[in-house]
């Protein structure tokens, strides 16, 4: 039902987005023939001598959801570096869809080409009122000269509302965000990243500081975004996992583990090592 | 539906501030013309060239001091090399006070008097046009602006941040200084550019001309504070100000942080060409004390007195500074140092929103117990 | 001198001539003329006999007269026949010889030629040093004889370049030739000067012989170049002991404790003041002592800077932790402050603050090498007080304690650690070496209220370009930077060096923009 709530997150018509913000194409339209939306092959990233990941291979099937877990330290959030390109792999491949190569470009590129990140401390504009925060992660020309001329059409405004409504944070529209709760600065920093509509959705730790209510229907909304959109969500919270359905794969010093559903993978004995100890 | 650009820029204030503004150009065209030129000189509503040459400089502080307030009161890049982009523009136009000197110079030569004394026999290249008022005009933005932005882009490209950039624009300013300082790189070394005679024909000295240059000054600085208005309320602004706060966010919803910090610090640097270019010929004098790391750091100490993140607020703080540094220097020279000094602890320490913050406090308070 | 004329004119009387002097020319030294007086000067010289020593020392000395027709030397109230150096009645009125400049000179190069032939080894080898700047080629058949009867190695040397020079005139090309190729292994500007006209055709016509001066110049600029450049490279590391030791500091309040102190370059004046205090003491009330003022200044600078910092730390900084851009502007105000005391308590000129004389004058390395004293002291100093950072920092308490707070506050107060006297601690250490730097620094440039505002942005480039958190980063830094600055200032002039350094640094930090030694992890970014 909430996808019916949420009109931002209908296909619309392709705007003049194609082009970066320095104004040169980047390669191509994001191409799924192949039913996956993200290939991750051999990647290492070692940080002085240190293998943060260690050639972690990994596919995302379109539409899926998928999750990650894992113990601290086993790569997670270096992993959602590589793909939003905030860290560069010292080797391996990273496709979006069949045809763009990750690596090469930069993170507003690659946000641009539609994938979204939810961090794992919740970082909103502070000193930006609610809506304002959703109306800067609305997907649009986001280049400078259009950003100096912007003006929010009647279309956008609704759109705006819309996903106030969903977030539950209408109320709270013209507040300075940073007054939220923790739990509300999620739900905002998720309404931000509807706004973006992006392809693939990297969410690290969505619940964390939520109350059981809220952790519910997060799960309810990403449930229903699966499909149309590919969903990553990096978590701890069992039940939350479960919720979610979908596969589980298990990270452990920069590589799989194990994947399968999660009934499958807790009873793997040795994801059971790494949780329990050796 | 999408309101005209002008419409746009009439929103930029409210009407009080429209109000305000306008009391402000009127005191300045009107006003202040009439009391140097119509009262006689023992009246005591007389203003004397002295107060109208001090308060034209300070209005071109408060012009590099809106320049500053933009890239770091809302795009949270302090910089310690504006002073360099002041100065830019200061020597673009410089050079044309120059040549207005003709040969009214002490040599009598057709080149100024500096060049003479290297014995140099002509205008070098890099002097060739600036004979034109419209070619030094636009020397004046476009100097600054070439500099900011080849600094900028390999600076920002390279994700150089907060104290860092600092640091570096310091250094940038320094280098300059030190160029400046050398007689042969032909702006006239240690003594810079002085002696000017004449501006578009007109004595740079008459009454008349000093009050023109007044009014275009605070012409200026009224535009100024419109065009700054309407761009820290537009979208640009807002990202502005989001970049301020969390930069990888406004990375990773798909805003590209180098062009818009590029663009502000640009304009920014603009800025304070024209105010260097509106500064030399109301002081009569610039040279190469004023790329001086320590120059360029007061103006952030303007800034940081007004209340930075607001517009009026540098515009104040340039002001109070330099009103008191004028009365400092003719009254206690030896304390100004120790004032200013410690104007930069106190105000760091105790007044972190300036003097506007102050007063809004005060205005809450007040407002609360009534 | 007079002594040494004595016992010359003394033995001179007590023994027999060996071969007695021409009396005519004897008499030419006092003719009109000076070119005939030079001609006779240079015959006497060329019969290497100890007489003529006498003689010639005699009226280097203005005690040779013109009696009549007799040369006559005239000693107090003796006189004696310069020829035969007999005892003679004293004459009734002595002319005086004109000796002018020309003369001189001629002479003491005349005088150093003939103590070859002395008995004693310290004599002729200091006379084969003299030589070396004036050789004319009518030594030549003298000096082959001196060389003819040298068996000591070190003067044989200074005698075959001396014999070299000499023969450079000679009319028979092979001997010049020999000559130019004895030369060409010296390492000395004025040996160029006298190769110089024999590569011109018009004074040399053997093609051969100026060919191989051509390339002998080529040779002794090359090594000259060397010496030169390892000057540069010396002056360099020196000026990047200083570097270090201003950005030590540095390094330790904002590389490991993330604090920028603007006033960091005051801190090195503060310093440089207490050195220049303890002088004044020293002048005062140990005059007898002055040389070891310097030593005695050292921890009065070091804690007089550490007490300013702790008071900058407790009153300022302290309520800024977090805030990098305010400290900054803090810290600033804080160096105003400190320059206008400055200024009120020692007046705003520079002070004097003189070398001790142990540490005047240095090693020479090259004819054109000079390594002085107080530069080689200072570096060191700087190693010196590097050793005592690097233990501080690693191998004690404090150091770990330090460690601890810069990587994780919270956790480090929360096992005990007292962070806020770490922080005072730590940042008194951090200025004190700053002192420590005033200290060199006053021994090699001017000391004066504005002295610290010179080194302030060399000192954060240092810091910039080591990367932050890193001891060994600031070392490489500064040594680079000082080496790097002091030979681009060879070619290219004091200012241009400067700013392409600077323009260096902002390219390098495209590439590094950690620096260096970079700390590298998801962990680094905010």
């Amino acid at each position: 039902m909430i996808s019916t709530l949420n009109p931002a997150l209908d296909d619309r018509p392709e705007g003049s987005d194609g082009a970066d913000q320095m104004g040169h194409l980047v390669s191509g339209e994001l191409d799924l023939s192949h039913g996956v939306a993200l290939y991750l092959e051999d990647i290492t990233v070692s940080f002085d001598g240190f293998k943060a990941l260690n050639k972690l291979t990994l596919n995302i099937g379109a539409g899926e959801l998928r999750c990650i877990i894992g113990p601290n330290g086993a790569g997670k959030t270096t992993m959602m570096d590589v793909i939003t390109g905030k860290t560069r792999p010292d080797s391996g491949k990273a496709y979006f869809g069949q045809s763009i190569d990750l690596t090469r470009l930069s993170e507003p590129e690659i946000a641009h080409i539609g994938i979204g990140r939810k961090f794992q401390k919740p970082t909103i504009f502070e000193q930006h009122t609610v809506s304002e925060n959703l109306e800067l992660a609305m997907k649009t020309d986001k280049r400078v000269w259009k950003s100096l001329l912007a003006w929010l059409s009647g279309d956008e405004r609704d759109r705006i509302a819309d996903t106030l409504r969903l977030i539950r944070l209408n109320q709270e529209a013209d507040r300075p965000a940073g007054l939220l709760s923790h739990g509300q600065k999620q739900w905002l920093e998720i309404g931000m990243l509807l706004m973006q509509e992006p392809k693939l959705l990297l969410l690290d730790e969505p619940v964390a500081g939520m109350t059981d209510d809220e952790t519910m229907r997060t799960a309810e909304l990403f449930v229903s975004l699966a499909g149309k959109h590919s969903l990553v969500v990096v978590e701890h919270d069992m039940a939350f996992v479960e919720r979610l359905g979908g596969l589980v794969t298990v990270l452990h010093e920069g590589s799989v583990l194990a994947e399968g559903d999660l009934a499958t993978v807790q009873n793997d004995q040795r994801v059971i090592e790494v949780y329990l100890g050796r | 539906m999408r309101p005209s650009l002008t419409l746009r820029l009439l929103a930029a204030l409210d009407k009080k501030s429209w109000l305000a503004l306008g009391v402000f150009l009127a005191l300045s065209l009107i006003v202040v013309p009439l009391l140097h030129l119509a009262v006689g000189e023992d009246s005591a509503f007389y203003l004397s060239t002295y107060f109208i040459t001090l308060i034209g400089k300070i209005m071109c502080y408060a012009l590099v001091a809106v320049a500053m307030d933009l890239i770091w009161g809302y795009g949270g890049i302090l910089s310690l090399g504006h002073g360099l982009f002041f100065a830019l523009g200061g020597y673009a136009f410089g050079m044309y006070l120059m040549r207005q000197i003709g040969r009214d110079g002490s040599y009598g030569a057709d080149i100024p008097d500096f060049m003479v004394f290297l014995d140099w026999k002509e205008i070098p290249w890099f002097w060739s046009g600036s004979d034109h008022f419209a070619w030094a005009g636009l020397l004046v933005l476009a100097v600054p602006a070439l500099v900011a932005f080849v600094f900028g882009y390999f600076a920002f490209r390279s994700r150089i941040k907060g104290v860092y950039f600092s640091i570096i624009t310091q250094a940038l300013t320094y280098a300059a200084m030190l160029l400046f300082f050398r007689n042969e790189t032909g702006f006239g070394g240690n003594n810079g550019f002085t002696d000017f005679k004449r501006v578009l024909g007109y004595s740079v000295t008459s009454p008349e001309t000093r009050l023109v240059l007044f009014g275009l000054t605070a012409i200026a600085l009224a535009l100024t504070l419109v065009f700054a208005a309407w761009l820290v309320k537009s979208k640009f602004g807002r990202v502005l100000t989001a970049i301020r706060d969390a930069e990888s966010r406004v990375m990773f919803i798909g805003y590209n942080p180098l062009w818009y910090k590029l663009s502000i610090w640009v304009i920014s640097a603009v800025l304070c060409g024209i105010a260097g270019a509106l500064y030399v010929p109301q002081v009569g004098i610039i040279n190469p004390s004023e790329m001086s790391p320590a120059n360029s750091i007061e103006i952030a100490i303007w800034v940081a007195v007004g209340g930075r993140g607001t517009l009026i607020g540098p515009i104040i703080g340039a002001f109070v500074v330099n009103l008191a540094k004028s009365w400092f220097t003719v009254s206690f020279p030896e304390y100004w140092l120790f004032f200013l000094g410690l104007l930069f602890i106190v105000v760091t320490l105790m007044l972190p929103q300036g003097l506007v913050g102050l007063w809004k406090k005060i205005t809450a308070r007040q407002g609360a117990s009534a | 001198m007079t002594k040494l004329l004595m016992i010359l004119l003394l033995g001179a009387c007590t023994l027999p001539a060996q071969a007695a002097l021409d009396a005519a020319q004897v008499r030419q030294l006092a003719a009109e003329d000076s070119t005939d007086k030079v001609a006779a000067i240079r015959h006497l010289t060329q019969t290497a006999d100890p007489d003529a020593v006498r003689v010639l020392q005699a009226m280097a000395e203005d005690s040779l007269f013109l009696a009549g027709d007799r040369a006559v030397i005239i000693d107090g109230d003796n006189a004696y026949d310069a020829t035969s150096g007999e005892s003679i009645k004293m004459p009734a009125a002595p002319e005086s010889i004109t000796v002018n400049n020309r003369i001189r000179g001629e002479l003491s190069g005349a005088l150093a030629a003939l103590k070859l032939f002395d008995g004693e080894r310290s004599v002729r080898l200091e006379s084969a040093q003299k030589l070396q700047s004036k050789v004319s080629p009518e030594m030549a058949p003298l000096l082959a004889r001196a060389l003819a009867k040298e068996s000591d190695p070190e003067i044989k040397a200074l005698l075959t370049l001396a014999h070299a020079q000499a023969s450079l005139g000679d009319a028979d090309p092979a001997v010049r030739l020999a000559a130019v190729k004895a030369l060409a292994a010296t390492t000395s500007p004025a040996i160029k000067t006298v190769l110089q006209p024999l590569t011109d055709k018009a004074t040399e016509a053997d093609d051969q012989v100026r060919y191989e001066a051509i390339a002998a110049i080529k040779a002794i600029d090359g090594r000259l170049a060397l010496a030169e450049n390892l000057g540069r490279v010396f002056s360099g590391l020196s000026l990047g002991s200083i570097l270090l030791l201003a950005a030590l500091g540095l390094a330790i309040t904002y590389g490991v404790m993330g604090i920028i102190n603007m006033a960091h370059g005051e801190l090195l004046m503060v310093g440089a003041y207490a050195t220049y205090g303890m002088q004044s003491l020293f002048r005062a009330y140990l005059p007898d002592y002055l040389d070891w003022y310097l030593p005695a200044a050292i921890p009065l600078a070091f804690f007089s800077a550490a007490l300013i910092g702790v008071v900058m730390e407790r009153t300022v900084i302290r309520w800024l932790y977090g805030r990098t851009l305010e400290t900054l502007l803090a810290t600033w105000g804080l160096s105003l402050v400190l320059i206008q005391s400055a200024r009120v308590l020692f007046g705003a000129q520079n002070v004097e603050v003189a070398n001790p004389s142990w540490m005047s004058g240095g090693i020479e390395l090259m004819p054109n090498l000079m390594l002085p004293w107080n530069r080689i002291i200072i570096v060191g100093f700087a190693l010196f007080v590097l050793t005592l950072v690097w233990v501080l920092m690693n191998k004690t308490r404090l150091g770990m304690f330090v460690r601890a707070v810069t990587q994780n506050r919270a956790m480090a107060g929360c096992v005990g650690v007292p962070t806020a006297r770490i922080d005072s601690l730590a940042f008194a250490l951090g200025a004190g070496i700053a002192g420590l730097g005033g200290v060199a620094l006053s021994q090699i440039s001017n000391v004066g209220p504005d002295m610290g505002q010179g080194y302030i942005v060399d000192s954060f480039m240092v810091v910039v370009v080591g990367g932050v958190g890193q001891l060994a980063g600031a070392v490489w830094a500064a040594l680079g930077l000082g080496i790097f600055s002091k030979l681009l200032e060879g070619w290219a002039g004091a200012v241009i060096a400067k700013i392409s350094i600077l323009v260096c640094i902002i390219i390098f930090i495209q590439k590094r923009p950690q620096g260096i030694f970079a700390l590298k992890g998801r962990f680094v970014d905010n």
